[in-house]
């Protein structure tokens, strides 16, 4: 019978390896501000040893989990938690969209109408400010992008046809599923990697470089953290975990995944098309 | 199902260093927070020390004002991210379970993970004290563009922020797992200690509002070294963004650092007074809507920035409208005092104490939310006046009227009662002289952020500096009682407080390693 | 030197005390929209006060009487739902009636049209510059309170730390709109008689008014953090009456020519240190220290040979210049110190102060850093060095 407590974890050093990493990681950080030829490599080690942190830890947790430690309560626990870290990145997406509305709707206009310090200035959007003038061309919506959202849309499309599979017992369709969806990921990557690099402007292209960049970076490295998600998931799919009843580190990865869609519409709604 | 087993142990405990660093108890964990906020606490509270010996006379005596704005800085900073958050962690740690009646958090290895974050942040912070060009000098605000101008140090608040942020949303996501997923059976919502209720709310706001600073310093960051012009109007950009993508974040912030601490009020005064919490349903209604206005009063900190008039009567309604259900709180307060049986032992005198003193501070702070008396007082010293009012006689005064509350359940020792009415009554009488009479050097005209000032506001910032040095010496007397009562007293019993009623006070005291391992039943 | 220092401590307490009265309330307003403020206050302070009487009397009033030790015993209610009702829409109307007189106010401090007059003011680290617009008249305010008396070597005067060497001088019962901005950091303009504050926002310009009822000299600070020498940067407005105001704006027109002028003559090393000293302790010692030895790690000295190390964005751009090798300081070429002093070093605290001071006053400084603290280079610049440069200096 599968016992009725609540699972407590025994003691672990996962925690302080994951503390010791993240002060590694932002001193190692710190001395490449710094130019300090030290800088890259601390922050290296401090991404090697987050990431034994992360398999190590998460490896624990799946041990546990295939070992039946956790009851419907602690599923329950884990629902919640996806569901609140999700909340909190959203609540980060927030901030960065409203500083994209800020600087459209007032500063930028506010600098148009302030012929004493920026006579010659014409707020318009794009723009990168009234001090910086050299031209550029801003990211069309209907190239590249459109087709970036039409791939995520389908990878969103892919993963819950793989999560019907996962359901009904077809191994195949999960499998397939999973891997179109982490295709059509790389994919979406590729694209933008391209798009940067042809690009004419930069992260100091005043304002429109900023928020073009902050965003679509961020939303990137977003989509980078989910297809590692998902290949660990596709992993463990091959390794033979998940039943057709229990399955919930793949549902948390394809919320996410969701999520990373949505924030991508957004993006493309009011930073590459309005 | 008739009995149950309990197996023995999956796990042994590890003692010594290793106990404290692999730990997954949310008792061990709530006293490692404990004692790292009473060291930050101590050590941000000597930066004042400092700070009022330089301002004890006008003139530039002791430090030149590179140094003291160090100061003012990091003690603002230390406090917050310190002393007092961590502080309110440690009560929830050690709290929260026992009083639904949970084995433990949610999440007790990510629990570990929340407090380990935190001494790593505090070294950068106060390493940065060592860096080339010394600690953060701009505020604990960090506006831009001053925040651009600064040195090492600067980044590297900026990463101890991102961490101790890090460290602030998993906890709080464990929190709220804990509290909606593992009440014991019969505990309904509306069934919860409100110090439960209150830290159910806190932490909804927490996940919700580090996520924007952790975005903002993520700005300043680019601004600073990635020549990026987020704050820079030739790029397009304004540094009033800043301020107010900051403030978006720092109020909801000032109301984590006060709704635990009501909750504790909560705990205590029905306990002192022998009757239950006048008005449960109603605090809860409050404190929720205190939380949900908190995300609309933010640009109350900038009313002089040059906002269209527009926005200032906006937030200026909307900051007047949150005295309502912060009144209502009081009111239940004292409505649960009246008719009582009441003591006045240490927690209790800490309470009261807090109640009126915490009113003193809302009061400042309704007047700063009127624009045009704002306009006069922005930026002064009754700005300080005000949120040292909230801050301190409200959220610290707050949290060592629970150590005093808890102490012998988390120990199993009495504090030593005389001890504690001296700390009490050196700390509030010394409280009042050193910070009242800022609301009067701030409406006279005094800035803050000052190393030196104008002759008329000399007698008022020499009292205040006699006061503060008397209320950081009795902090010492604080860490002495707590030291004597960890280490030795009179066992405490299960109940030493007569009228106390939650589930904690059923267990032994200290409560075993392991609590509630089987959920206790509630009716 | 013990005595001494004794000695003048006991004076600065002394005469702080002959100066400090016990203010408790704000200063008396010299404006109309100064005087909405004070009543407001007042107003909001009784309706505080009432409530705290009212409400605290009650709760002492249990402390007192509802004591165990006096053998009260505990009732059991726990709620009253009108009395609940009716705490939450007593002050919900009260703060209504608080709102309605303020929104007025509000509104009156933002209509800054129909000015007589408009004068820019700038907010640099850390002094106020004024330019009335359309007069051509345009100068920096400077702290005029002598070093010696905040390093407390000497007695503190009457309006120490509250004064300057040319305040900003308005007529008296005229509408003045000011415009707003700042160079560097965020700066704060702040006169607590007139009920003015507002914000300078490097890159923006931002509005207020005011109008002076009498005439008078009010005094002000910077109210905004912007580094060391926020304490330092006071605001001193002289309202004079309309026609004795004229008067003043013809007279600075007049030196403006004047100054010009100047810019044609030759000095003496002599003449040009004397000055460049001046220029120097109001102007650069904040940061640069009166002895030329800066901050360590933060702001570099001008002595040759000083070592001196920071971080990266500070060493760099003196490195290029010719101003630090190997960890000290190098007292580098005329043209590049002529460059750091007219154009600032972007991404330091180091801003184009030469653009702040006239030809003579670049001059002599330079030439004052040039040959003192052990320095020993012999150039005289001469103001007219200074003029060419300008033309082709600015950015």
């Amino acid at each position: 019978m599968k016992t009725s407590r609540y699972y407590l974890p025994a003691p672990s050093w996962w925690p302080i390896v994951g503390s010791v990493a993240s002060l590694m990681l932002a001193s190692g950080f710190l001395l490449l501000l710094q130019h300090t030829p030290a800088g890259p490599y601390l922050m290296l080690a401090g991404a090697f040893v987050l990431a034994v942190m992360l398999f190590g830890w998460f490896g624990a947790v799946i041990r546990e989990s295939i070992a039946d430690k956790f009851n419907d309560q602690v599923d329950v626990s884990y629902r919640w938690g996806m569901s609140w870290f999700i909340f909190s990145e959203v609540m980060f997406f927030a901030a960065l969209f409203g500083t994209l509305f800020y600087t459209r709707h007032f500063s930028v206009p506010w600098l148009g109408h302030t012929p004493l310090l920026w006579p010659d200035y014409h707020a318009t959007w794009p723009t990168a400010g009234p001090g910086l003038t050299t031209p550029f061309t801003p990211m069309a919506a209907w190239g590249i992008p459109a087709i970036n959202t039409l791939i995520l849309l389908s990878s969103g499309a892919t993963v819950t046809w793989a999560h019907w599979g996962l359901k009904k017992n077809n191994r195949l369709q999960l499998k397939i599923g999973l891997a179109l969806t982490i295709l059509l990921g790389v994919i979406f990557l590729v694209l933008q990697a391209h798009e940067y690099l042809s690009a004419d402007f930069s992260l100091k292209t005043g304002v429109y470089g900023a928020t073009f960049y902050l965003l679509t970076g961020f939303h990137g490295a977003h989509v980078t953290l989910g297809a590692i998600m998902l290949s660990v998931i596709l992993g463990r799919v091959l390794a033979g975990h998940f039943s057709e009843k229990r399955h919930f580190a793949f549902e948390a990865v394809s919320w996410y995944w969701h999520f990373v869609d949505v924030i991508w519409l957004l993006l493309f709604v009011f930073v590459y098309w309005l | 199902m008739t009995s149950v087993t309990l197996p023995s142990h999956e796990h042994t405990h590890p003692s010594g260093v290793q106990r404290w660093l692999t730990t997954t108890n949310h008792k061990d964990i709530g006293t490692l927070y404990l004692c790292f906020s009473f060291a930050m606490f101590l050590f941000a509270g000597a930066l004042a020390m400092l700070i009022r010996t330089e301002l004890f006379q006008p003139g530039l005596q002791f430090f030149q004002p590179n140094l003291f704005n160090q100061f003012t800085t990091m003690h603002g900073l230390i406090m917050i991210f310190g002393a007092i958050m961590p502080a309110f962690v440690g009560f929830a740690n050690w709290q929260v379970p026992l009083m639904i009646g949970a084995p433990d958090m949610a999440f007790p290895r990510l629990n570990n993970w929340s407090f380990w974050l935190l001494p790593m942040a505090a070294l950068l912070l106060l390493g940065s004290f060592f860096a080339p060009g010394g600690a953060v000098a701009g505020g604990w605000t960090m506006y831009p563009p001053l925040y651009i101008q600064g040195g090492i140090a600067y980044d590297m608040t900026i990463f101890a922020i991102h961490i101790m942020g890090l460290s602030s949303i998993i906890g709080s996501i464990n929190i709220i797992t804990t509290i909606l997923n593992l009440r014991a059976p019969g505990m309904t919502l509306m069934k919860m200690p409100m110090f439960v209720w209150t830290w159910l709310i806190t932490a909804y706001l927490l996940v919700a509002v580090m996520p924007v600073l952790a975005s903002a310093v993520t700005m300043l960051l680019m601004d600073r070294h990635f020549g990026t012009h987020f704050f820079d109007a030739a790029g397009g950009g304004d540094p009033v963004m800043f301020q107010h993508i900051f403030w978006f974040f720092g109020h909801p912030e000032v109301y984590i650092m006060i709704l635990p601490a009501f909750g504790i009020l909560s705990t205590i005064i029905p306990t002192f007074s022998r009757k239950p919490l006048f008005g449960y349903h109603s605090m809860v209604y409050a404190t929720a809507s205190i939380a949900i206005l908190s995300f609309v009063v933010w640009a109350h900190h900038m009313f002089t920035v040059g906002m269209p008039a527009a926005g200032q009567l906006f937030f200026m309604y909307t900051t007047m409208l949150i005295a309502v259900p912060t009144g209502v709180k009081v009111f239940n307060w004292i409505a649960t005092m009246w008719r009582g049986a009441i003591s006045f032992e240490t927690p209790m005198l800490f309470a009261v104490a807090v109640v009126c003193l915490f009113t003193i501070g809302g009061f400042s702070g309704l007047v700063l939310a009127v624009v045009p008396v704002d306009i006069q007082l922005q930026d002064t010293y009754y700005v300080v006046a005000h949120f040292h009012y909230v801050l301190f006689s409200g959220a610290a005064m707050s949290i060592m009227a629970g150590v005093y509350y808890w102490l012998p359940k988390w120990t199993g020792h009495m504090y030593n009662e005389t001890l504690g009415q001296w700390h009490f009554w050196l700390t509030a009488i010394a409280f009042n002289i050193t910070f009242f009479p800022m609301h009067f050097t701030g409406l006279a005209g005094m800035p803050r952020r000052v190393p030196d000032y104008a002759l008329q506001f000399a007698d008022f910032n020499m009292i205040s500096s006699i006061g503060s040095f008397v209320l950081g010496a009795s902090q010492l007397l604080f860490l002495y009682t707590v030291v004597k009562c960890i280490r030795s007293g009179n066992a405490a019993g299960e109940k030493p407080w007569e009228g106390a009623d939650t589930l904690e006070w059923t267990l032994p005291s200290p409560p075993p390693y392991h609590t509630f391992e089987i959920a206790p039943v509630v009716k | 030197m013990k005595k001494a220092a004794c000695q003048a401590a006991i004076l600065s307490l002394l005469t702080s005390h002959a100066q400090a009265a016990l203010n408790f309330n704000l200063q008396s307003p010299a404006t109309p929209i100064a005087h909405q403020i004070y009543d407001l206050h007042t107003l909001i302070l009784l309706v505080c006060l009432l409530i705290f009487i009212v409400v605290f009397g009650f709760m002492f009033y249990a402390l007192f009487k509802h004591r165990k030790s006096l053998g009260h015993k505990p009732a059991n209610f726990h709620q009253n739902l009108p009395l609940e009702v009716m705490w939450t829409l007593i002050p919900f109307l009260i703060l209504i009636g608080i709102a309605i007189p303020t929104t007025s106010t509000v509104l009156a401090m933002k209509n800054v049209e129909h000015a007589d007059m408009n004068i820019k003011i700038t907010g640099h680290q850390w002094v106020w510059e004024y330019e009335y617009l359309g007069e051509g008249v345009r100068y920096v305010s400077n702290l005029s309170t002598p070093r010696d008396q905040i390093d407390n070597k000497v007695a503190k005067g009457e309006h120490y730390l509250l004064e300057v060497d040319r305040p900003l001088v308005v007529p008296t019962g005229k509408k003045v709109r000011i415009l707003l901005t700042s160079t560097d950091v965020i700066h704060s303009w702040w006169l607590p008689q007139f009920g003015v504050k507002q914000d300078a926002i490097p890159g923006f310009i931002h509005e207020a008014w005011f109008q002076v009822e009498k005439p008078g000299i009010y005094r002000g600070q910077c109210a905004e953090l912007c580094g060391v020498g926020h304490g330092f940067m006071p605001i001193v407005v002289e309202a004079l009456p309309s026609e004795q105001y004229d008067n003043w704006l013809k007279t600075q027109k007049i030196s403006l020519t004047e100054a010009a002028n100047t810019s044609e003559k030759t000095y003496t090393l002599t003449e040009l240190k004397t000055q460049g000293e001046m220029v120097f302790l109001s102007r650069c010692a904040v940061c640069h220290q009166a002895n030329g030895l800066g901050i360590a790690g933060t702001f570099p000295p001008l002595v040759d040979g000083t070592p001196f190390v920071a971080s990266a964005e500070v060493t760099t751009p003196l490195e290029k210049r010719g101003f630090w090798k190997n960890g000290h300081i190098v007292l580098g070429p005329k043209d590049q110190h002529f460059d750091i002093l007219m154009n600032g070093i972007t991404g330091t605290a180091m801003q184009a102060i030469g653009q702040q001071l006239s030809d003579i006053e670049v001059a002599a400084v330079i030439s004052y850093e040039r040959n003192s603290w052990g320095n020993h280079t012999g150039d005289e610049i001469q103001p007219a060095e200074v003029a060419l440069l300008r033309k082709g200096a600015v950015k």
